[in-house]
């Protein structure tokens, strides 16, 4: 593999560095959700989160020294180690919180739905990558990625990682409709989805029956499993408009917010540096996307386009769909916030990802 | 498929273009909504929600302030507060209340059972109410749950003083017992600064001086963790203690009155001649005060309420007897006073007296033969009083009754005393809208009819005819004392008035009732001491009336028995104690209480006495007792 000199001129700074905020905000933000005031320390976890921004660096590093034009033939191989991974946590899988996500490496966990993640970026993008049918593409066209696609998502749904396989569901419904998918062949999926709904709710687990009652009606059991929404918004909102400064949330600090610096750091974030520092932290993911729709437009060919629609998807749903849970517009699955809430395997994960788009970005110049 | 080839084409992609110009708007559109949303809950209802936060984050606790001694006269402790612990549960700070219990359970050598049940009857209370699992908890269970704490959430350990009454049901009529405030009775005390579960007087002393006894309640604004967990105190506001009440009980004098009663029903009343003061007062059958202070449980409140011998009535000031013979004293005052009789006269007692076309009985069948005023007094020769009755009229009798406090409330600083019934023509016309009958004022003579006393009002009466003519209010308070030992309130002796009496009237009767112990034939010759010489008048107090036969009171069903009274003053010659002793349905108040009366009197004595012989005494008493 060569190094092209032109391609170190055309490295994405922009993209890094907002990478990098996010990742500062989300230790800084971990080391708080963990700090306690009597011990005054914040235990290894922010330790452990920087490490893994090390390790994240090489994997992104990793993602941009080859021509992204090479993953196209690394789509499968990559996509059967994700398989494989998945199949094999169902079997020596590490537990924790009623469910079977993690491969035990030693020093770390390794968490395969989230790169698994990626997987379905690269298979899609390879898939869609020629020119579309002037037709757009039909259901009946879609029978391959969707074979590719479900083994994925059925094996995260039954670890249980209910948020994890809705991600990897609605990437996957992304991408085939910036692929191409007729409109109205879409509404018939919608349709098709909708009926599968009652089906769905049978092979639910109770808890999280439990949560989507909840959210459908919090007041159900205030103290029970609506309590961490409650929790939650109390959090948020009791920021105001500045917050209550950093190391000083009262909600965070005395637990009264559930997993402080997983899913619900964005609540803990908010109670510390209030509306504002709620706006600066959106505004920087709102950079982020936008400046990665505008890659998609500058792309040189579909292929590289649609990779980084992918990771754009795979923020924007993280983001929406994290905030809109942790402030109480959208039941509780659990999805992390990317690049902010602690979590090795997600932050190596959203890096590697990133380092794709910079690989898109850095090579549109050259032909 | 030429497709999978065309890696390198340069033509871009014009479709993603398109759609990507959706894709701004839809950002644009999903991440405003994400704003709105933070606008709601951070800046329209940010006051609300940092008013909840502060809400989970601070607890109140209040820290009742310790209540108040009380002490005896000399001192001694009657009643104080220890402190104890109530081990309490708050469910919700647990993840698993079951599993929590099971452990607490384990820990504690308790039947998890036990513990559930109480889980399970709480059910319906309202969110972090906390459950009570046990009332003043021993040490060992303090120990052990403190020790485990961290593996016990929502299980903690609450302080509270605990009352108790040193000597048990011994005074427990007079010091009264304390009640947790219930929801009902919370609206009307929560004005004075009560809370839901504090404790307040409900009966005797610790009502009636609740004001004075309960001090003032602290508290604390901790700061809790989620699990409840106290994280350090943000402001903090000291408890003030209740006062001390010294009263004028004294406790040996007391507790010899209690045990004299062990057994009856009934009371004693001492009262000190010189200033009214309350030196005893028991009343049998008693209750522990203590069992109310560990939460009295359901069934052991209703067998007290429902008890036929009504333990928690003060028969000292809420029993209301007829006098019986010991109105005779009334009597003979009244008659010398109001120059009715002449003391040496004699009148004939054949046993009988005829008034109208009845024939009204003396207890004595035979009669007492020739009877002047003394002889009268010391045999208790019915006769004699009844021909005084209609001479003397309802009217003057009556006079002479309340003059001696009869009738009315004594005021002692007591709760739901009773007055008793002094009947005069204007109270039979307004009672019964008829006039005065001549006969009933000759059942009044000796005490029956409308009369009813009090004991506390005859021992008021016999300390007046004592200390020659003033009438005292009893009194049970003497003084009000910080913790600190500063005196807050003191309370000197209170007149009612004086009797205006002659000089011979009270050196007859009292020679008269002098005689009724010491001389021969006299009716309480029970009451006799070899160490002191008391002076008394013995009453029997007919419960039911007696037609034909005569009956002797043990011949008779319990509860149709005559009650059985002695009044007495000592030392006859300089008199500083009076008493009253009721025995109910004891039969003759010779028998059944003089020789009680004589108990209290002699152990008064024994105390009055300088230490040296105090101590002779006492072991003088102990040799006996061998």
């Amino acid at each position: 593999m060569q190094i092209d000199r032109r391609l170190i001129s055309h490295f994405d700074w922009t993209l890094f560095l907002l990478a990098v905020a996010l990742v500062v905000i989300g230790i800084a933000t971990i080391y708080s959700a963990n700090y306690d005031v009597t011990q005054k320390h914040a235990g290894g976890l922010p330790t452990r989160q920087l490490i893994w921004f090390g390790l994240g660096l090489i994997a992104m590093f990793t993602a941009i020294a080859f021509d992204y034009h090479y993953i196209d033939r690394l789509a499968y191989p990559f996509y059967a180690v994700m398989l494989c991974l998945l199949v094999l946590v169902m079997f020596i899988g590490h537990s924790g919180g009623g469910s079977q996500r993690w491969i035990n490496l030693g020093l770390f966990r390794l968490q395969p739905s989230e790169p698994a993640k990626i997987a379905i970026v690269l298979l899609m993008a390879k898939y869609f990558q020629d020119a579309e049918p002037s037709r757009g593409y039909y259901l009946r066209d879609l029978w391959v990625p969707f074979a590719l696609a479900m083994p994925l998502i059925v094996l995260t749904l039954i670890q249980p990682d209910l948020g994890t396989a809705i991600i990897l569901g609605i990437v996957f419904i992304s991408m085939v409709l910036m692929g191409g998918l007729r409109l109205r062949s879409f509404l018939w999926l919608v349709g098709a989805g909708l009926a599968f709904l009652p089906v769905g709710w049978h092979f639910l687990k109770a808890y999280q029956r439990q949560r989507i009652m909840t959210f459908l009606d919090p007041d159900r059991d205030p103290l029970g499993a609506g309590y961490h929404v409650i929790q939650s918004k109390i959090a948020i909102g009791s920021g105001r408009l500045f917050g209550k400064g950093y190391l000083d949330g009262t909600q965070n600090r005395l637990d009264f917010l559930p997993a402080q610096h997983t899913d619900f750091i964005f609540s803990v974030f908010s109670e510390e540096w209030g509306f504002a520092g709620c706006l600066a932290l959106l505004l920087l993911y709102f950079v982020l996307i936008a400046y990665c729709l505008g890659l998609i437009q500058r792309a040189k060919d579909r292929f590289g386009g649609l990779l980084i629609f992918g990771v754009v998807a795979i923020f924007f749903w993280h983001v929406i769909i994290n905030v809109a849970m942790v402030s109480g517009v959208l039941p509780v699955v659990g999805v992390p916030l990317p690049m902010v809430s602690y979590g090795g395997s997600s932050l190596a994960s959203m890096m590697f990802a990133l380092g794709v788009v910079i690989n898109v970005s850095m090579r549109r110049y050259i032909f | 498929m030429a497709a999978l080839t065309g890696i390198n084409r340069q033509d871009g992609a014009p479709e993603l273009r398109v759609r990507t110009r959706l894709l701004y708007a839809l950002l644009a559109v999903v991440f405003l909504a994400l704003i709105a949303r933070l606008v709601d809950l951070q800046i329209i209802q940010g006051e609300r929600h940092t008013y909840l936060s502060e809400n989970n984050r601070v607890r109140i606790k209040r820290i009742p302030g310790t209540r108040g001694m009380i002490l005896d006269r000399q001192r001694q402790l009657l009643v104080d507060s220890r402190p104890s612990f109530d081990l309490i549960f708050i469910p919700e700070d647990s993840q698993d209340p079951r599993g929590t219990l099971r452990l607490l359970a384990h820990y504690l050598g308790r039947n998890a059972k036990e513990l559930l049940a109480l889980l399970e009857d709480n059910k319906a209370r309202p969110a972090f109410e906390e459950v009570l699992l046990g009332r003043d908890v021993d040490w060992e269970t303090v120990v052990a749950v403190e020790s485990h704490q961290l593996d016990l959430p929502g299980v903690s350990l609450r302080a509270r003083p605990r009352r108790n009454y040193e000597d048990g049901p011994m005074a427990a009529h007079v010091l009264g017992y304390l009640g947790e405030i219930g929801p009902r009775q919370l609206k009307s005390l929560k004005e004075q600064g009560y809370a839901l579960g504090d404790e307040v007087g409900h009966y005797g002393l610790e009502r009636k001086w609740e004001e004075v006894l309960r001090g003032q309640s602290g508290g604390q604004q901790v700061e809790v963790d989620a699990l409840g967990r106290r994280m350090r105190v943000l402001h903090q506001v000291t408890d003030v203690p209740g006062y001390t009440v010294h009263v004028t009980l004294d406790r040996q004098l007391q507790a010899t009155a209690f045990q004299a009663l062990d057994g009856k029903e009934g009371t004693i009343v001492a009262l000190d001649v010189r200033t009214g003061a309350v030196l005893a007062m028991a009343s049998t059958p008693a209750f522990d005060p203590n069992a109310f202070a560990r939460g009295i449980k359901g069934d052991e409140w209703r067998a007290l309420i429902k008890d036929r011998l009504r333990p928690l009535s003060n028969r000292a000031t809420q029993g209301q007897y007829p006098p019986g013979s010991t109105f005779k004293v009334i009597m003979a005052i009244a008659g010398l006073e109001e120059g009715v009789l002449q003391p040496e006269s004699r009148i004939s007692d054949p046993g009988f007296y005829y008034f109208g076309n009845r024939a009204f009985r003396d207890w004595k069948k035979e009669g007492h033969g020739s009877v002047d005023l003394h002889k009268a007094l010391v045999e208790s020769c019915d006769v004699y009083f009844y021909q005084l009755g209609p001479r003397l009229g309802i009217d003057r009798i009556a006079k002479w009754s309340r003059a001696f406090g009869l009738g009315e409330k004594t005021g002692i600083s007591l709760d739901d005393e009773r007055s008793g019934l002094v009947p005069d023509t204007e109270w039979k016309r307004k009672r019964f809208r008829q006039p005065w009958f001549p006969g009933e004022t000759v059942s009044v003579a000796i005490g029956q009819g409308y009369l009813t006393v009090t004991p506390l009002q005859l021992a008021s009466m016999m300390a007046a005819l004592a200390n020659g003519g003033t009438l005292y209010r009893p009194q049970i308070v003497r003084k009000v004392e910080t913790v600190e030992g500063a005196t807050i309130r003191e309370y000197e002796p209170e007149v009612i008035h004086k009797i205006d009496l002659k000089p011979a009237t009270l050196a007859r009767v009292r020679a008269a009732l002098a005689d009724v112990v010491q001389g021969g034939g006299g009716t309480g010759g029970a009451a006799r001491s070899k160490i002191v010489e008391i002076a008394g008048k013995t009453g029997t107090a007919q419960v039911v009336e007696m037609k034909g036969a005569y009956l002797k009171s043990e011949q008779l069903a319990y509860f149709q028995r005559d009650h059985a009274w002695f009044v007495a003053y000592a030392p006859a010659q300089n008199p500083q104690i009076a008493i009253a002793v009721l025995v109910e349905h004891g039969g003759h108040g010779g028998s059944a209480a003089a020789p009680l009366a004589k108990k209290v009197i002699e152990k008064f004595i024994e105390l009055q006495s300088p230490p040296s012989t105090q101590q002779h005494a006492h072991v003088e008493g102990a040799s006996r007792a061998d």
